[in-house]
């Protein structure tokens, strides 16, 4: 029985929570085989083919997967999931959103979020925001789960020769539609794959104050810019750059969190960090206890002052 | 227009979990529970949903012990009309809550079910997209704008590159995220006035839902600690051991 892994791609693209999904495939013995689900994906496709790892990928072009509703693509992974022994998806919003749907239609548990596999039925995850680790084993037939992108190595996107397959796309449920999409625009790497992040708290005070102390922090170490939930709350910073349980899981190699207090709730986004270093005013602030490295004292001096030793 | 709300007790996410010594479970005897605060903000929209004249009715749900009689009256303090609890001493998994709602939703026929996006104890973030699969509805998950007209559901979506709005036709399953709302904090005399609003009481049994969990939880463990880090007396140290230390930059 072989594994399936569901791609998240821009139809051109393939994007980078795939390749962690595919490498947490290739632990579980099988063959893998790729579905990308989408409208004029052929570019995506080729680029899937490539990824190492891959076996086979199958392709549904259809107008209806435009926009990967949930609805649609939900069927359609529903009808394949039958000949496969585990079914993948990257645990973003895109693999959250539809994943679930196919286990119940399947009649199966969902596992969510998995961070280690400890055998092709037992998995390991976090739960009470990242507080705890359960190990949980699956009885049913069909193992169907999300990743924890940050918690496996990506495969690599050259070296591979997977055959292209075309799949029949089934019909559109015809329960929603698209109406739009309203993406932040940014040239920094994207918060999920990012190698340092620079992330800003409340203590920043103002939107115009975040943009000028986090952001050229940010361009000088070439890292992306994220945010606690309340710089987010009081509209320092949108949405989509929030990290914590509740918005984005980061783990990269270096991360400065900038006037960031460290409520449990952020720390679940960023706790398995390489390196933390933390900038606070409040030497009791509960971020310090995960900090490898702590420095107390006014942000509004230390990140200039920061700026200006990197450029020596 | 009836909405149906599924609330969950948890526990309270000012509370720090401890692993029980055997590895078995989390301790979670003697600690304050709450109301998931994903599912605050799903009855908080019905309400104001209610108040904007767009809905008639609101049902409130919760699954599990007897005591989570508790969520529902705060859910009816927040102005939920009546409320449906499914007793039972099963470790309830989303697939399982999911069939359950299925049932009651089955009886109810609301145009509108609100949930939160996942609960702050399982962090499973399924039990609305399966109820959706199961009832054949579309969904709108991760919502942080709804809009409801008498046919069909505008969501905007919060996803990873920023926002998106989708339309769905009614009857119809939204998950809560964080930016929906703000909830109202309950009154004193609100609180009095929910202990005489209605509370429906059933079982899987009843319901005819086998709600036996498919997931065996092996062990629970806490997570690796951190080794303790150092305090840098200046921004030059700090650079200093980031380049030499750390080599991260």
């Amino acid at each position: 029985m072989g594994i399936l892994v569901i791609a998240e791609h821009d139809n051109t693209s393939i994007k980078s929570g795939t390749l962690n999904t595919v490498a947490a495939a290739g632990k579980l013995g099988g063959d893998v085989h790729l579905l990308v689900a989408g409208s004029g994906c052929a570019a995506a496709a080729q680029a899937a083919a490539k990824i190492v790892g891959v076996a086979k990928v199958l392709v549904a072009d259809a107008a209806h997967f435009a926009h990967g509703l949930a609805e649609n693509v939900g069927d359609l992974v529903a009808g394949l999931a039958k000949g496969y022994s585990h079914v993948l998806a990257p645990a973003t919003t895109y693999g959250k959103n539809f994943l679930p749907r196919v286990a119940a239609l399947l009649d199966v548990a969902q596992i969510s979020d998995i961070i280690a596999i400890d055998s092709a039925d037992t998995f390991v995850r976090p739960i009470y925001a990242g507080n705890v680790f359960a190990t949980v084993q699956s009885a049913d037939t069909i193992k169907v789960i999300t990743v924890r992108t940050t918690a496996f190595d990506p495969a690599a996107t050259e070296g591979g020769a997977a055959v292209v397959e075309s799949i029949g796309a089934g019909a559109d449920a015809g329960k929603s539609s698209f109406v739009s999409q309203e993406l932040t625009k940014s040239d920094r790497p994207e918060l999920a794959a990012a190698k340092i992040i620079v992330s800003g708290g409340r203590a920043l005070g103002s939107a115009e104050q975040f943009k000028a102390v986090i952001e050229p922090l940010a361009d000088k170490i070439g890292a992306a810019v994220g945010a606690s939930r309340a710089a987010v709350d009081a509209g320092y910073a949108p949405n989509d750059y929030q990290v914590g349980q509740t918005g984005k899981i980061v783990a990269p190699q270096l991360y400065v969190a900038v006037g960031i207090s460290g409520a449990i709730q952020h720390l679940a986004g960023m706790k398995d960090s390489k390196v933390i270093v933390a900038i606070n005013k409040d030497e009791e602030a509960p971020i310090f206890q995960v900090a490898d490295y702590g420095l107390v004292g006014d942000l509004f001096t230390i990140v200039p002052d920061l700026i200006a030793e990197l450029s020596k | 227009m009836k909405a149906l709300v599924a609330v969950k007790r948890v526990v309270d996410y000012n509370v720090k979990v401890r692993v029980k010594a055997d590895g078995s479970d989390v301790d979670i005897a003697n600690v304050k529970m709450s109301m998931n605060p994903f599912d605050e903000i799903a009855v908080e929209e019905a309400v104001r949903l209610k108040e904007a004249g767009k809905i008639s009715e609101i049902v409130v749900v919760s699954m599990g012990s007897g005591k989570c009689e508790e969520q529902i009256r705060t859910a009816m303090a927040m102005g939920a009309d009546r409320g449906i609890l499914v007793e039972t001493d099963i470790d309830l998994q989303p697939l399982a809550v999911a069939k359950l709602l299925k049932a009651i939703v089955t009886k109810e026929q609301p145009q509108l079910v609100i949930l939160g996006k996942q609960a702050i104890d399982d962090d499973s973030n399924q039990t609305g997209q399966m109820l959706a699969a199961l009832t054949g509805m579309p969904q709108g998950t991760f919502a942080s704008k709804v809009e409801l007209t008498t046919e069909a559901l505008t969501v905007t979506r919060e996803i990873d590159g920023g926002l998106e709005t989708v339309k769905l036709q009614l009857p119809a399953v939204v998950t809560t995220d964080l930016r929906l709302n703000e909830p109202r904090y309950v009154k004193l005399p609100n609180i009095m006035a929910a202990k005489k609003k209605p509370l429906d009481k059933t079982t899987p049994a009843d319901l005819g839902v086998d709600a036996a969990p498919r997931l065996k939880t092996l062990k629970v463990a806490e997570p690796p600690k951190r080794s303790a880090g150092i305090k840098v007396g200046s921004v030059a140290e700090l650079v200093a051991k980031l380049k030499n230390e750390a080599k991260v930059i």
